[in-house]
C-alpha cells in the first residue's frame, strides 16, 4: 500500500511526502494554508489512509483537549471567596 | 458557517453585558466571570510561572486589573481573549518574560517517518472507534495529565489554543511567538498528547 502511494505521488510534481502531509495538519486545522498548500494536503489525504487516520486522531485529541475544563472546575465557595474579595475592591 | 456567525454574536452578546454589569458593580457580572474562566486562569498561569502559590497571586492580581481596567476595553477583542492577554502578561513578568520572546528549539528528527518522508510504522487505527462527545470526556483527564509533562511552551501554547479555545494570532502575540512558530508548538504539543492517549488505549 506504502509502495503504491509512492508510486502514484512520483508521478505528480505537486506531491508531498507523509512528513510534509503532517507539517501542515496544524495549520490546515487552523484554516491558515494558502490555497496551494491546501490543495497539497488535501490530495494527499485523498489518496493515504495512514494521513487521514493521524488527522482523524489529531481531531480525537483537539477534542478531549477541549473538555479538560471539566475536570477542575472550581468550587462554589471559591466563587464567594472572590466575589467577598470584589466587594472590598469596590469599596476602596 | 451561519451557525459560528449565531455564537459569535450570542458571544458578543454575552460579553457586552457583562462588561456593562462591571462598569456598574454588578456582583452577579463579576461572580459569571469568575465562574468561567477562575479555574482556566490558574491552569494557565501555573503553566507559565510553575508554582501554584504565584499563580494565585497572578490571578488575583488579574481579577484587579480587570476591575479596575474595565472602562478601558473597548471591544476590539472577546472579553475571553482580553482577560487572558492580562493574565499571561502578568504572569510572565512574574517570572521576568515579559520582554523575551518564547523560543522554538529543534527537536529530534521525527522517527515516525523513514529517509523517504513516509511512514516508518503508520497510526494503528482507533479514531472510529472514539469520535463522539463523551469519549472527548472520557479521555480528558487523561489529556489534562498529559498536558501537565509537556515542556512548558507546548503546554503553555496547548492551554490557551486547545483547552481555552483562543485565536492563534492573539496566542502567538500573548507568548511572543511568530504565527509559524506558534503553530510549531501546537503541533508537537498535540503529537505527544495524542500518542499519550493512544497509549493508555492500548491499542498497540
Amino acid at each position: 500500500m506504502i509502495a503504491f502511494v509512492r508510486r502514484r505521488f512520483r508521478r505528480r510534481p505537486d506531491a508531498i511526502v507523509c512528513r510534509d502531509a503532517v507539517a501542515l495538519m496544524a495549520g490546515y486545522l487552523d484554516d491558515a494554508l494558502d490555497a496551494r498548500d491546501r490543495v497539497r494536503l488535501e490530495g494527499h489525504l485523498a489518496a493515504c489512509p495512514h494521513c487521514s487516520e493521524h488527522l482523524a486522531q489529531l481531531r480525537v485529541t483537539i477534542g478531549a483537549l477541549g473538555r479538560v475544563d471539566v475536570v477542575d472546575a472550581l468550587p462554589e465557595e471559591a466563587v464567594d471567596d472572590l466575589v467577598a474579595v470584589y466587594r472590598r475592591w469596590l469599596a476602596d | 458557517m451561519l451557525v459560528a456567525i449565531d455564537l459569535r454574536c450570542a458571544a458578543m452578546a454575552d460579553d457586552a453585558e457583562l462588561v456593562a454589569g462591571l462598569r456598574t458593580g454588578d456582583e452577579a457580572a463579576f461572580a459569571a466571570l469568575v465562574r468561567e474562566h477562575h479555574a482556566a486562569m490558574v491552569r494557565v498561569a501555573t503553566s507559565v510561572v510553575g508554582s501554584r502559590a504565584v499563580a494565585d497571586e497572578v490571578v488575583q492580581d488579574t481579577w484587579l486589573a480587570v476591575v479596575r481596567g474595565i472602562e478601558r476595553f473597548e471591544g476590539r477583542s472577546s472579553l475571553k481573549t482580553w482577560l487572558f492577554h492580562i493574565l499571561v502578561n502578568r504572569a510572565r513578568t512574574a517570572v521576568g518574560k515579559e520582554r523575551r520572546s518564547g523560543t522554538v528549539t529543534a527537536e529530534g528528527l521525527d522517527d515516525r517517518f523513514d529517509a523517504a518522508g513516509a511512514w516508518a510504522s503508520p497510526p494503528v487505527p482507533w479514531s472510529d472507534e472514539v469520535d463522539d462527545r463523551l469519549v472527548a470526556e472520557r479521555l480528558a483527564p487523561s489529556a489534562r495529565r498529559l498536558i501537565d509533562e509537556l515542556p512548558d511552551m507546548q503546554r503553555q501554547v496547548v492551554l490557551l489554543r486547545d483547552v481555552e479555545g483562543l485565536p492563534a494570532d492573539d496566542v502567538a502575540e500573548m507568548l511572543g511567538l511568530t504565527a509559524g512558530n506558534q503553530r510549531v508548538l501546537l503541533h508537537r504539543a498535540r503529537t505527544r498528547v495524542r500518542a499519550g492517549l493512544e497509549a493508555e488505549m492500548d491499542v498497540r
